[in-house]
């Protein structure tokens, strides 16, 4: 049986937004300088709603990045996307030509980099390269510009006095501010953040991720954010896409992929992760490596790994399964109607029970 | 504005305060700046014409007079003053060999940049371009080039087809040394943001490309113009310079046509040697001092050097201790 999921049909005043960002079965592949090639995307497809935040999660190497990079249609040279689509407010992004792109990049869509230190060029101040953004996109004259230079600083809590500074006068902290700053520049309605607090220390951490998640508020953002901190994602998410070896294993509403992880991978991430609760408890750990994209398992991409697989997983992939319906009247049900979320709760698992779900 | 300048004044002295206690770069800058001087004053350091013959008290054209016979430097075969030779002949040495200079320079960052920069074919067929003049000898090329250039007839100064020939001949090892450094900052992630925030190639080469490999530009193109000037004042001796303006090759040539060596005038042939070795070893120190102080990485790294350290390294016998 198959149902076809409208992301946008329930009536929820916070889900009632049509999606900003609609990725449709986005595949990448990288073709090395010998020909050989990695599928590193396969199949890929979420939404982002205005003022939503997704968490894209896995371990290095799933694709989380590459997502990322394929939707800013940033890919290096060896990247191609292969198939599938990309709507931005409707819009295919894939097929823009690379001028008509320019014109959506940091205007529509926004990133912040992983490593601030590295994404900001040492021979340029900060100022400088905030009103870079500004300028290369026209909407405002110099003097202009450098005003909202300093309103941007501002906002993210950098004295005025320090603008003039080089990226390696700034802490990490305030070069990842600066970064946020500088995401904020054009006005953009869709924000990437690429593991943005990856290199900074706890508390460091906490600032900018409540800097992010003010701003978001504030400005009724559609964040994306990568990262492989399950913890970050509980946090500042709305809802999350669990990836493993370039495809999506489970995305659904936080709280539902959370509570009741239907994809065992998810399952065991999750187990992995220590409960404040239950000091001393044996965390679970996942043998082995994720697989190599070029040489990918036929059946489930998970399979090698799997404590739960059986015959099937070993030769047929498994398809994305419903697994919502399932939950509504189990886990649901003390909720208020206004309160059911439109997304639905999705896995891709031979085990899981539910309509196929088709886009 | 006025913040830009205060960072530019702010960096350029930062900069002369560590240049200053580099002593091999300021003998350098020195010896490079004081052939500068030569060069621009001439006319004022010498009261004589290059073409004046030295005459004696019965108006005798003094040949080959000795430098106790005659100014500072002596007399040439046809008695015309050394020191003002040598001094006029410094515009054309440092005109052909900065000109030259700083033409392949240009040529060779250009092609650098363009193929690190796109890659692909375009950096395939620039570096073929390169490998191809790269393995053929150099001097033999830019004589026959220059020889059979001036067979034309074009009705340029000869001066001018020298600094053609030397300019299009000698980019490349700076083209092959300014990729490499294209190919690693390229890959950098602020090139990356830059891509992000929708800026197009000429804005990333323009804006994020070159300040960064600007320096090891600034460093090379002193290198360069000594080769320049060592290329020059060989094709000079060879007799391929302007006779009618002289360069210090061009002097050393004449000192060797007419026998100077047999006629024991050392001074004919010697100073002109002299300047030269001056020239080129200012560029060359200047040059090095340069590429290592704008270019961090290419100098030793600074915990290596004791003198710079916080604390001394442990001897074995502390370590066991």
């Amino acid at each position: 049986m198959t149902v076809d999921v409208h992301w946008s049909v329930t009536d929820t005043p916070k889900n009632h937004a049509a999606p900003l960002l609609s990725v449709r079965h986005l595949s990448t592949d990288f073709v090395s300088a010998e020909g050989k090639v990695a599928h590193a995307l396969e199949d890929v497809s979420f939404d982002v709603r205005p003022g939503e935040t997704l968490g894209l999660v896995g371990e290095s190497g799933c694709g989380k990045t590459t997502t990322m990079m394929s939707l800013m249609r940033l890919l290096p040279a060896a990247g191609r996307i292969t198939s599938g689509q990309v709507l931005f407010d409707g819009k295919d992004l894939l097929a823009l030509s690379e001028n008509q792109m320019r014109g959506y990049r940091w205007k529509e869509m926004a990133m912040v980099f992983q490593s601030a230190m590295n994404a900001l060029n040492p021979v340029y101040t900060v100022a400088e390269q905030i009103r870079e953004a500004i300028l290369l996109h026209g909407v405002m004259d110099r003097s202009a510009a450098d005003k909202r230079v300093e309103e941007l600083l501002d906002r993210v809590g950098i004295a005025k006095t320090r603008k003039n500074q080089y990226p390696h006068q700034y802490s990490g902290g305030m070069r990842q501010r600066a970064m946020i700053a500088m995401a904020l520049a054009c006005q953009p309605r869709l924000l990437f953040a690429d593991e943005p607090t990856t290199a900074l220390d706890v508390m460091v951490q906490a600032q900018v991720l409540e800097l992010l998640k003010t701003i978001q508020r504030e400005l009724g953002l559609a964040v994306v954010l990568v990262t492989h901190d399950l913890g970050v994602v509980a946090e500042i998410c709305d809802s999350v896409v669990v990836m493993y070896g370039g495809k999506v294993a489970e995305y659904g509403p936080i709280d539902l992929v959370y509570n009741h992880p239907q994809h065992p991978y998810t399952q065991r991430l999750l187990e992995a992760f220590p409960d404040l609760n239950k000091p001393g408890d044996v965390l679970a750990s996942i043998p082995g490596y994720p697989p190599r994209l070029n040489a990918l398992p036929p059946g489930c991409r998970f399979e090698p790994r799997c404590h739960r697989k059986i015959e099937i997983c070993a030769s047929v992939s498994p398809k994305l399964i419903d697994v919502s319906q399932a939950q509504e009247e189990g886990t649901l049900r003390g909720k208020k109607e206004g309160e059911l979320s439109s997304l639905r709760h999705v896995a891709a698992c031979h085990l899981c029970q539910g309509p196929e779900v088709t886009y | 504005m006025s913040e830009r300048w205060t960072l530019l004044k702010r960096n350029l002295l930062d900069f002369w305060k560590v240049f200053g206690r580099n002593r091999p770069g300021m003998l350098g800058a020195f010896l490079l700046a004081s052939s500068l001087f030569l060069a621009i004053f001439a006319p004022w350091l010498t009261p004589h014409k290059p073409t004046d013959t030295m005459r004696d008290a019965n108006g005798k054209a003094m040949t080959f007079a000795s430098p106790a016979e005659h100014g500072p430097l002596g007399t040439d075969d046809a008695g015309r003053d050394v020191w003002t030779g040598l001094v006029y002949g410094s515009r054309i040495s440092l005109m052909v060999g900065f000109v030259a200079g700083l033409l392949s320079m240009v040529i060779g960052s250009l092609l650098g940049i363009l193929a690190g920069y796109f890659g692909g074919w375009v950096d395939n067929l620039l570096m073929r371009a390169t490998d191809v003049l790269l393995v053929i000898p150099d001097i033999p090329l830019t004589l026959i080039l220059v020889a059979s250039v001036r067979q034309l007839n074009l009705g340029v100064s000869p001066l001018v087809i020298l600094i053609l020939v030397i300019g299009l001949l000698y980019w490349t090892s700076t083209a092959r040394l300014i990729r490499s450094q294209v190919l690693t900052i390229k890959e950098r992630q602020f090139v990356a943001r830059a891509r992000a925030i929708g800026a197009g190639h000429a804005h990333i080469i323009l804006k994020h490309i070159i300040p960064q490999v600007m320096p090891l530009i600034v460093a090379n193109t002193v290198l360069i113009v000594s080769t320049a000037i060592l290329v020059e004042s060989g094709l000079a001796f060879l007799g391929l310079g302007d006779p009618t303006q002289p360069s210090w090759g061009t002097m050393i040539n004449f000192a060797f046509d007419r026998n100077a060596i047999t006629n024991g005038a050392w001074w004919f042939y010697l100073p002109p040697g002299l300047a030269i070795v001056w020239v080129s070893l200012g560029c060359v120190l200047l040059g090095n001092v340069l590429e290592e102080m704008l270019n961090p990485r290419l100098a030793s790294h600074h915990l290596e050097d004791e003198s710079h350290m916080v604390a001394r390294p442990a001897t074995e016998s502390a370590v066991k201790g």
